[in-house]
Parts: C-alpha cells; structure tokens; sequence
C-alpha cells in the first residue's frame, strides 16, 4: 500500500534523512521510533508530500507520489504532531473545512464528519469552539480531521503527546479500530510503551537511518536475553552450582547481585519453570520471583550503545 | 471554483470576522481617526465656521492712523484680534495662544505719513509670531499691508484714497462650482488605505501563524496546488480589504456626507486594484517572514512609512518637491490619490486608470516576489 525507497533529505550540512525504506501494508501498523531529532517527522513529511526529498521516492499502491495536486495524496491522512486545529471555530466548522479541502461537500461531507466524530467520541461536542476542548479532546479532533476524506494510508506524527493517560488510551482504541478497518498505520514516537502497544512492526531511525526493521519480537530476538528472572533465595549463598545453571539450554546468563538471583533467558513460560525446578531439585529454596521483560529501551541500546531517553 | 478553494476563501473570512479585534482595528479605529481627522482638515466645508488666526495687537502709538489699523484688522473675518500689552502678547504668542502680536511703536502715524510721499526713513512694525506657524504670519503681513495702506493714505490727506487696486474672488475647485470640499472624503480615504493594509498583514502574519502551529502541513497534505493555496488567501484579503472600504466610505457618505463625486466605476476600481494589493502585501509579508512575531513590528513600520509617504496622514502637496517625487514609487500614493480624484475631486474614470493601473502593477510585484521566495517545505 505504501512503499518509501531510499529516501534522503539534508538541510545544508545536516542530514536529516539518509536512506530510509519503509513500506506498509493494509492493516499494519509501523512504528517510527528514535529519538527526537532522528529523522522521524521528516520522513513523515516526505511521505505525506510535504518536504521533497533528494532522492528517493514513495509510492502509493505502486504508483508513485508525484506532485501537490497528485490524487494519490487523497489516500493519506496526516495527522501532524502540533494540534493543526483553528482554535477559534468550532469542531464541525473545523471538520467541515478540512473535508472541504478532499473536496467533499454535502451529505458525503456531513457524513463523514459524522463518522469521524463518532469514532473519537466527540459527537456531543460538535457545536463547540475547539478552544473550550481539553488537550486530549484536541488530540483525538486533530486524528478526526485526516480521517474525513477515508484515507487508506494513516500517517500518524507523535500523536499523543501532551494527553493524559486516558485520553492516550482513547486513542490508541481509535487506532486500533481503524487498522481492524484495514488502514495502514505510520505511527511515529519516541514512546516506547505506545510502539509496543500498537505496533506491528518497528522501524527504529538514529541519525536519519534505519538501524533496524522488525517485528517487536524480532527485536527482542536480537538482545541477550529477552526475560530476567529476579529471584530471593534463602539462604542468599553464591557458589559454584551457578556455573551449573548457566548450563541449562534456557538460560542465558546467571548472576547474583545484592543477594538476588538473576537469570536471563529467551522465553519466561518454557524458561521459567524449569529454572525454579531445577533450584529446587538443587536444594535452593527461594521466597519472592520477579520477571521483567526487556523492552524496547533496551533493543535501543543494545543497537545503538545508547539509551533512547538519553539520545 | 473549486470546493476546497471556495472553503479556504470562507474560512478565512470566518476567522476574521471571529477575531474581535481585528474586526474593531479594521471597521472601528479607521471610522474614528478619519473622524477626527476629517473635522481637524476641514470638515463639511459651509458647516463648520472657518477657524480664524489668533492675533494680538500691541498699539503703543494711539495716533489716528493706528487706531484704524487696529479697527482694520480687527475688523477681518479671517483674523481673531485682540489689544493687547507687549509684555502680556509675548507671553501669549511664546504659550501659543496667539500666534501672532502686531506691534504699533510710538510715532508710527505720523512717521508713516512722511514715509508714504518722501523719502523720510520708513518705521518698523514689529511682528512676534509662534514659528510653528510660518503660514499664517504670511497671511497676516498680507492682511496687515492693505489696513496699513488704507489707514495711512486716509488719514494724511491724499488726494487719491489709497486702497488694495484687487479684490480677491476665492471659488474651491472640487468636483462642480455647487460642491463645497468635504475634508472627511480624503480622511477616510486615508485611513482607510492605512488600516486596511493593517489587515493586509495580520493577513500575511496568519500564514506564518498556520506554519508555526502546523495547520500549513496539513493544507500542503491535501491535494492542492500552490496557486489554489495562495490564492484563495488574495482572495479572502481582497475580498475582507474591498468590503472595508465600502464600510467606510459607507459610514462617511451617511454621517459626513461624502459623495463620489467623480466615476463610481473608477472609485469602485481604485478599491479593487488597492484591495489586491493589499493582499498580494499580505503573501509577500507572508513569504518574507520567518516568525510571527519578528515579521509584525517590521511590516507595522514598514507600512507606517508607506501611509505617511502616501499621504494618508497629510496630502503630499506639502511635502517637499523632491519627496512628491519620491512618493510616486510608493504605492499608498497612487491608491490616496486615486480615491481623492473619485471622490472629492470629482474627476471622471479616466483620472482612475494611471492609480488603477500602478496599484496593479504593485500587485503583480508583490504577487511575484511571494510566489518565488514563498517557503513551500515543512520546516526542518
């Protein structure tokens, strides 16, 4: 459905994009993720027509994206990272415009308004001036208005940023309906439990490329390990018989830190059971067990030898 | 037209009209300042009485002769005289209350007598003037030079009763020798011209206001062309900048009077030429800008100097020769000019099509300049 090759963009000296693929299909979300100033908004921006790259190219359905008149565009939503809403008007005047602009008028419009209210829940709302909304309430009127025109390909630039927690998750709910509609999803963030939450796949972009393209736990396949298993012995004694756990096919690696003994493997449920049975076998009685699982901060670091929140 | 251009020129005007202050700076503040402005240059002339010259007249000779210059000038309707001391009159002209004291010296009579028909040294009468008022102490040496004649030549005996050899017959050259001079048509005009370019920028200043909070982004997302874009935001200006010049040329002709004197085709194209330049303004304010903030104060300035070089503020026959030849490359001055000859002159549509004609080649400049140096990428 969309399909970006080898896009480049530089501002004078600075690189902003250099080199990124992309593609997704019907019903897939790709998550966007690096930290700020990666690349991410501008290769949005290209995508969506705004910022003509130095070479590479997009194609929508196969055909590609040529000019600002093109009509393949009417098959892309933006959703922009600021609240691109006119304060001053009310939802419907600000849907009625938007929808205007994909040359929809009349019933179709109208109709279309409605739709998209509904999906955000704004419908009781609708006469009001968008300066009296909340942020969040903001947030999910910006989504609606690049829903109006049903575009196939949803390009969705940090969407929640700013919003509490209920209303991201109104969001993410929204989203998730539309890819069940068989949109496809370009979500760009540099929030991690969002990429995990909605992602399908994950394009993780540093200094405007690609370092990696996979599903989440395709990612996860490339750390260490993917579990840790904390746990409180008692007696806390360390000893040789760790070098013997370590020999387990499940485990990855076995320390003790502080008393606790910490266990990484690839898999928590085949993993884990067999680990606590073996330490039982072995005469180690334990009190308290901790998973944690890794993330994808840790992916982050281990690609970049940098922590995400820290870039 | 297009959906979506129809949308974006509607709601344009939408967000102009739900801004309360740009509504009351575009309709309300050029409606009082023309007000104002139109009584101080004149008025409705005929309505008003005609502001006489404040003079003081200091008579230390008390002769004959002085008595009935004294009476001479306070006689003239032009001027509003008084008897004064010389002490009390120089404060007077130093506070502005006069702006100018005549003064009569001693012996002036019978010293002025001598001096009409011999060669016996001429006397001296003193004049104190405010020099903020230059103009009218012409006048008034004017005035004082006939009563001087006439008093003297009367009261020595000539044989010939002296007097001015002229009389002057005033006609004010307007629109038809029944039409008196209406000061609120120029008033309006200019002020008109001067808020509605205002407008013009608050106009370019929305465009970076659109970029900055990323409504532009999704304007560009859609699939339009840059004409479309650009155009239907000339259109809106033009269109809000039209209907504020008929408002208050709507206004002025209601309450003041003010008639199209001269072509209502031409004054309705010198609006319209002045109204796409005022747009084309707004676009290049827009394209030249970087922030919002930074770009206001400098086209504020830039557009005071423009008005005041057009002769909004004050009609550019008093500027200097070489600064009226200046002023024909700023383009206020063809749009003041044009709506003068429409309205108060009462010149036909041929007198419209030169400021018509420049008004739209300014357009054209500023349409052009914007287009090409107009940011179309997102932003970095």
């Amino acid at each position: 459905m969309l399909e970006a090759k080898i896009l480049k963009k530089s501002y004078g000296t600075v690189v902003a994009v250099d080199g990124v693929s992309l593609r997704a299909a019907a019903g897939e979300t790709v998550g966007l993720l690096g930290p700020n100033g990666a690349g991410k908004t501008t290769t949005v921006s290209i995508i969506a027509g705004l910022t003509r790259p130095d070479s590479g190219e997009v194609f929508i359905n196969g055909k590609p994206l040529r000019g600002d008149t093109d009509p393949a565009k009417r098959e892309i939503g933006l959703v922009p990272q600021d609240i691109a809403l006119y304060d001053e008007l009310s939802a419907l005047a600000n849907l009625e415009f938007f929808g205007a602009l994909y040359e929809l008028s009349g019933q179709t419009l109208q109709r279309a308004i409605a739709e998209a209210l509904e999906l955000v829940g704004l419908a009781a709302r609708v006469k009001d001036k968008v300066k009296t909304f909340s942020g969040g309430m903001k947030r999910r009127l910006n989504l609606a208005a690049a829903l109006l025109h049903d575009p196939q390909i949803l390009l969705l630039d940090e969407p929640t940023v700013g919003v509490d927690p209920q209303s991201r998750n109104a969001i993410f709910d929204n989203l998730e309906t539309l890819k069940k509609r068989g949109k496809a999803l370009i979500y760009t963030t540099h929030y991690m439990e969002e990429a995990e939450r909605l992602c399908d796949r994950l394009i993780i972009i540093d200094h405007g490329k690609v370092i990696a393209d996979d599903t989440l736990q395709g990612l996860f396949r490339r750390l260490p390990v993917t579990n840790l298993l904390a746990i409180e012995l008692q007696p806390p004694e360390a000893g040789p018989w760790i070098q013997q756990l370590q020999a387990l096919s499940e485990v990855r690696s076995a320390e003790m830190c502080d008393g606790v003994l910490k266990v990484g493997m690839h898999g928590l449920s085949e993993g884990a059971p067999k680990i606590l049975q073996w330490l039982t076998d072995h005469g180690h009685s334990y009190q308290h067990v901790v998973s944690e699982r890794a993330d994808l901060e840790s992916v982050f670091l281990t690609l970049t030898g940098r922590s995400l929140r820290d870039s | 037209m297009t959906t979506s251009f129809r949308a974006m020129v509607r709601k344009d005007i939408q967000m102009f009209f739900t801004d309360r202050r740009a509504v009351l700076m575009s309709f309300v503040a050029p409606i009082v300042i023309a007000s104002f402005f139109g009584y101080i240059f004149g008025g409705q002339s005929g309505q008003t009485a005609p502001t006489r010259i404040p003079i003081l007249i200091v008579d230390q000779d008390g002769s004959a002769i002085s008595r009935q210059i004294v009476a001479g000038l306070m006689a003239d309707q032009t001027l509003d005289g008084k008897l004064s001391s010389l002490d009390a009159a120089r404060t007077a002209v130093r506070k502005g209350k006069a702006i100018v004291a005549i003064l009569i010296p001693q012996g002036f009579g019978a010293d002025a007598g001598r001096a009409l028909f011999g060669a016996a040294q001429k006397p001296e009468i003193g004049a104190l003037y405010d020099p903020s008022h230059a103009t009218e102490l012409a006048m008034v040496q004017g005035m004082l030079a006939g009563s001087v004649m006439e008093s003297v030549g009367s009261q020595v005996g000539a044989q010939v009763r002296l007097a001015m050899p002229y009389s002057v017959r005033q006609e004010a050259i307007t629109s038809g020798s029944d039409t008196a001079y209406n000061g609120y048509a120029h008033a309006f005009g200019g002020m008109g011209v001067q808020f509605i370019l205002f407008m013009g920028i608050e106009a370019g200043i929305g465009i970076l206001l659109q970029r900055q909070r990323g409504l532009w982004s999704r304007l560009r997302a859609a699939p339009l062309s840059r004409g479309a874009l650009l155009g239907s935001r000339a259109v809106s200006a033009g269109l809000i900048a039209m209907l504020i010049l008929l408002v208050l040329f709507g206004f002025a002709w209601l309450v003041f009077g003010v008639r199209i004197e001269g072509s209502l085709v031409g004054f309705l194209g010198v609006c319209a030429a002045f109204s796409l330049m005022t747009a084309t303004f707004g676009l290049l304010i827009a394209a030249l800008g970087k922030t919002p903030e930074a770009t206001r104060g400098l086209a504020i300035f830039a557009t005071l100097v423009m008005v005041m070089l057009g002769g909004s503020w004050v009609p550019t026959f008093v500027f200097p020769q070489w600064l009226q030849n200046l002023t024909v490359a700023v383009p206020t001055r063809w749009a003041v000019d044009g709506l003068d000859a429409m309205t108060w002159r009462g010149l036909g549509f041929a007198a419209s099509i030169a400021p018509i004609g420049v008004l739209l080649l300014f357009s054209l400049l500023f349409g052009v300049i914007a287009v090409v140096r107009f940011r179309w990428e997102a932003d970095a």
